[in-house]
């Protein structure tokens, strides 16, 4: 699927206008609170035009470009679960009769058609990935599918690496692909500012037939090049992924995992930001009168002591616990259950980490004086 | 009819002793029966003896006024019944009951304590098998006393 | 007769993976103080769609399995089907009360509806043990998960080498299925050891933790197959005293306990180092276990 083409900002207004037409609830990023989040977009205007971000571990900043990209930055604090995955959802509702006859209505799993704009490539990888969790088990969540199938994506591949962006060792980034309609990737040089656009997909091929659009020449698609190289050599972060399931398996009681516990405060940010995580609990409720009840599902984190609760006690009481089940199961376990790593190297957790934990540091401390 | 040697040989406790060391022993020993509901000992009883179970089933139990005797653990074949005979001051600590009928070797006390003084190879042999089965025997009361299963008041 | 399968049953048909069943509680037996045992049959007319095409019939499951049992309002929680998986019988479930929704499934009287969701989970692996010896050691409340096993064995025992049931409990008064314990004494297809923590006056069975009774109970260990559930302790130990005994570790199953929300592989709760307790578990080899049981908090 090679259609190619270059289409400019206006080009880039008519896809969401088209995209809103065709019935979707277009989403993409915009500036909000000092930072940029995934919202309803209804044209350029809204995105964040000449902003970049700074990301370090435990610290997140918006700055100023000296040109007027749109998609300058690297992702925010938010992906693209909570439109797939939605943190809150009602399930189904129940009735009680007169004699006791238990009623339960299921929630339709309808959802709205999303359009998503600027899907970064580590980000189409955990949405593969989520996929796999919550489509490909014996009992596909029908509320997952409903909002997955018909999303329309439209990718954009990095030109700028984030500042804890690791996606080169997870090898999922920073060009996207497969799993999108659109990709885009910007350029902003002197013979102007426009994007080279790729279709992914027949109905991507469409759409972009519809567009006003440019020829993709080969100082087009260089420049386009160019711009992904620059993200993938800048990388905030390495990993060394190498043998790191049995690494993890073989070092559960490594001193590491005593050391990051005393500075981890298990408030869960990562497991919030993380673009696969996908632990929830469920809420039973009811009336006052006990004749109608629901069950909510919203999302949880394993470094709540409830996420392990048994009668007796939890499971993982200690932070230390915790943190080692959130690790292992990103970098190792995962492997086994799903077949690939749970992690996609999008640097969320090391930025939003309040005390700035970094999950690459602590994967090279515990490889550095491993038990074999 | 088979001797004492013999049924020395086929206990447990005693298994892979050189048969100079089980005749020593047998020396000691005698074949006991007891019915069920006698006692093989008494909490209290000067603890000249110990018992090693053929056969059947022993209650080790303490008296205890209101409610009557409370079962503290039940041991079967193999078994070795008391352990006061090896320390002063030789008392029994618990009630010793067959709960069915029981077959044992009885063995002196003083008897094998003195054999033991003076063939302290014999001696050590025997100790190291005493402290085995008295670990495990404690591991096993650990056990019971962690009271792992709960109940309602409990967890 | 094996229960609707993952791969059997499609969501698109019938209810999604989440919404319970009606059932209707026919019977309530008390066992101890704070132990009931409910027989349901479902409330929709007879066996209907369970989660698709599929017909959930109570008797069908496979020993081992759990249903996710929802009382109105309160909560649902996993609870171990504790029925004859070869019976015709209604669903039968052995429940303790320890926490709010546990209680409040105790309390159905005959005629008050339940939601049930499954059946769930790995099972035990009774096919394999034709002409081995079959070794149940159960602690506690541990039993009634074992039942179906054990009644799937008595039904099969012409294939079996032997089978031995060992039962231990806090006390008499808190073992349970007390009647059919003595039938099972006199039952001469099986080999049956009761012991108790705690003895009360009166009780003339054996007195110890129940990894007293192995050392002495008939079977072959080279030749068997151990099925064991009860408090992690308690487990711990016994598998300790079967390999012992000269079990290998392959032969040895164990039932894991874990938080569950969904029984569907998707709140990621139930999660034990790579397995997910309500799919590759609740039963599982310990060999296949090993380094994650042995770690602490895993």
């Amino acid at each position: 699927m090679s259609d190619q083409a270059t289409i400019d900002r206006a080009g880039l207004d008519e896809l969401i206008a088209i995209l809103s037409r065709r019935g979707h609830e277009v989403v993409g990023p915009t500036v909000r609170d000092g930072a940029i989040v995934y919202d309803e977009i209804s044209g350029c205007d809204a995105l964040p035009a000449g902003w970049t971000d700074e990301q370090d571990g435990g610290s997140y900043r918006l700055r100023r470009r000296d040109d007027e990209a749109l998609f300058g930055y690297a992702v925010g604090p938010q992906s693209w679960k909570r439109f797939l995955h939605p943190p809150e959802l009602t399930l189904w509702r129940a009735r009680r009769g007169a004699d006791g006859e238990l009623e339960v209505s299921e929630e339709p799993p309808e959802a709205p058609s999303y359009a998503f704009i600027g899907v970064r490539s580590c980000e189409l990888h955990a949405i593969a990935i989520q996929d796999r969790v919550l489509m490909e088990g014996a009992f596909p969540d029908p509320f997952y599918r409903a909002r997955r199938e018909g999303a329309f994506v439209v990718a954009v591949n990095c030109t700028v690496a984030g500042g804890t962006c690791f996606c080169v060792s997870m090898e999922t980034g920073p060009k996207a692909d497969s799993g999108y309609d659109l990709a885009l990737t910007e350029v902003i040089d002197e013979s102007g500012h426009y994007f080279v656009c790729e279709a992914g997909s027949e109905r991507g091929a469409e759409v972009l037939a519809e567009l006003p659009r440019g020829e993709a020449g080969p100082e087009a698609l260089a420049a386009a090049e160019a711009g992904v190289a620059r993200a993938a050599a800048s990388q905030g972060r390495t990993m060394e992924t190498e043998g790191i399931k049995e690494l993890l398996y073989d070092n559960l009681d490594h001193p590491r995992w005593d050391e990051v516990s005393e500075r981890c405060l298990t408030c869960g940010n990562c497991t919030m930001v993380c673009p696969t995580c996908f632990c929830t609990t469920v809420e039973d409720t009811s009336d006052l009168a006990g004749e109608t009840a629901e069950r909510t599902r919203q999302w949880d984190s394993c470094f709540t002591l409830d996420f392990s609760y048994v009668h007796g006690g939890s499971v993982r009481s200690t932070p230390k616990s915790r943190y080692r089940q959130w690790m292992t199961h990103k970098l190792a376990t995962w492997i086994d259950q799903f077949g690939t790593s749970g992690c996609v190297g999008c640097g969320r957790c090391i930025t939003w980490c309040p005390v700035a934990i970094d999950i690459t540091e602590e994967v090279a401390a515990i490889r550095a004086d491993a038990v074999d | 009819m088979r001797s004492i040697e013999d049924l020395v040989g086929e206990l447990p406790t005693f298994a892979g002793l050189s048969p100079a060391q089980r005749e020593l022993i047998a020396g000691c020993g005698s074949n006991r029966v007891f019915e069920a509901g006698e006692h093989l000992a008494r909490e209290g009883d000067a603890a000249d003896a110990f018992f090693v179970i053929r056969h059947g089933r022993v209650a080790l139990e303490l008296a205890a006024s209101a409610k009557g005797a409370l079962m503290i653990s039940t041991l079967g074949e193999g078994a070795v019944v008391g352990w006061s005979w090896l320390f002063p001051p030789h008392r029994w600590s618990f009630d010793a009951r067959a709960l069915e009928q029981v077959r044992a070797v009885a063995f002196d006390g003083a008897c094998l304590r003195g054999k033991c003084d003076a063939d302290h190879e014999l001696g050590y042999v025997l100790m190291r098998r005493f402290a085995a089965v008295m670990l495990e025997r404690l591991q096993a009361t650990r056990l019971q006393l962690l009271d792992v299963y709960g109940g309602p008041d409990g967890e | 007769m094996a229960a609707p399968t993952a791969s059997e049953t499609t969501p698109s048909a019938g209810r999604g993976p989440m919404a319970p069943r009606p059932f209707r509680v026919l019977s309530r037996r008390q066992e101890t103080e704070d132990t009931w045992t409910l027989a349901l049959e479902p409330a929709d007319g007879g066996p209907g769609p369970g989660f698709g095409p599929g017909q959930f019939n109570p008797g069908q499951f496979n020993p081992g399995q759990f249903n996710m049992i929802y009382a109105f309002g309160v909560g649902e929680v996993p609870i171990s089907i504790s029925g004859d998986p070869g019976g015709e019988g209604p669903l039968e479930h052995t429940v303790r009360a320890v926490g709010p929704v546990s209680a409040a499934i105790c309390r159905a009287e005959p005629g008050a509806q339940l939601g049930v969701r499954g059946p769930f989970g790995s099972s035990w692996p009774l096919a394999g043990a034709a002409g081995r010896h079959v070794v149940i050691v159960a602690g506690g409340i541990g039993l009634a998960p074992l039942r179906p096993a054990l009644l799937g064995a008595l039904a099969g025992r012409d294939e079996l080498a032997g089978l031995v049931l060992l039962c231990g409990g806090r006390s008499p008064s808190q073992l349970l299925y007390r009647e059919e314990l003595e039938a099972w004494r006199e039952d001469s297809r099986l080999d049956l050891g009761v012991t108790v923590d705690s003895a009360e006056v009166g009780w003339d069975g054996d007195v110890g933790v129940v990894t007293t009774l192995i050392g002495a109970a008939p079977f072959d260990p080279a030749n068997a197959v151990a099925f064991i559930v009860g408090p992690e302790v308690m487990m711990r130990f016994t598998v300790d005293a079967l390999l012992d005994r000269g079990m290998d570790p392959a032969d040895v199953h164990i039932s894991i306990e874990r938080n569950m929300k969904c029984a569907v592989t998707q709140c990621g709760r139930c999660q034990f180092g790579p397995t997910f307790a309500c799919r590759e578990g609740a039963v599982m080899s310990y060999a296949a276990i090993e380094p994650f049981f042995r770690t602490r908090e895993v």
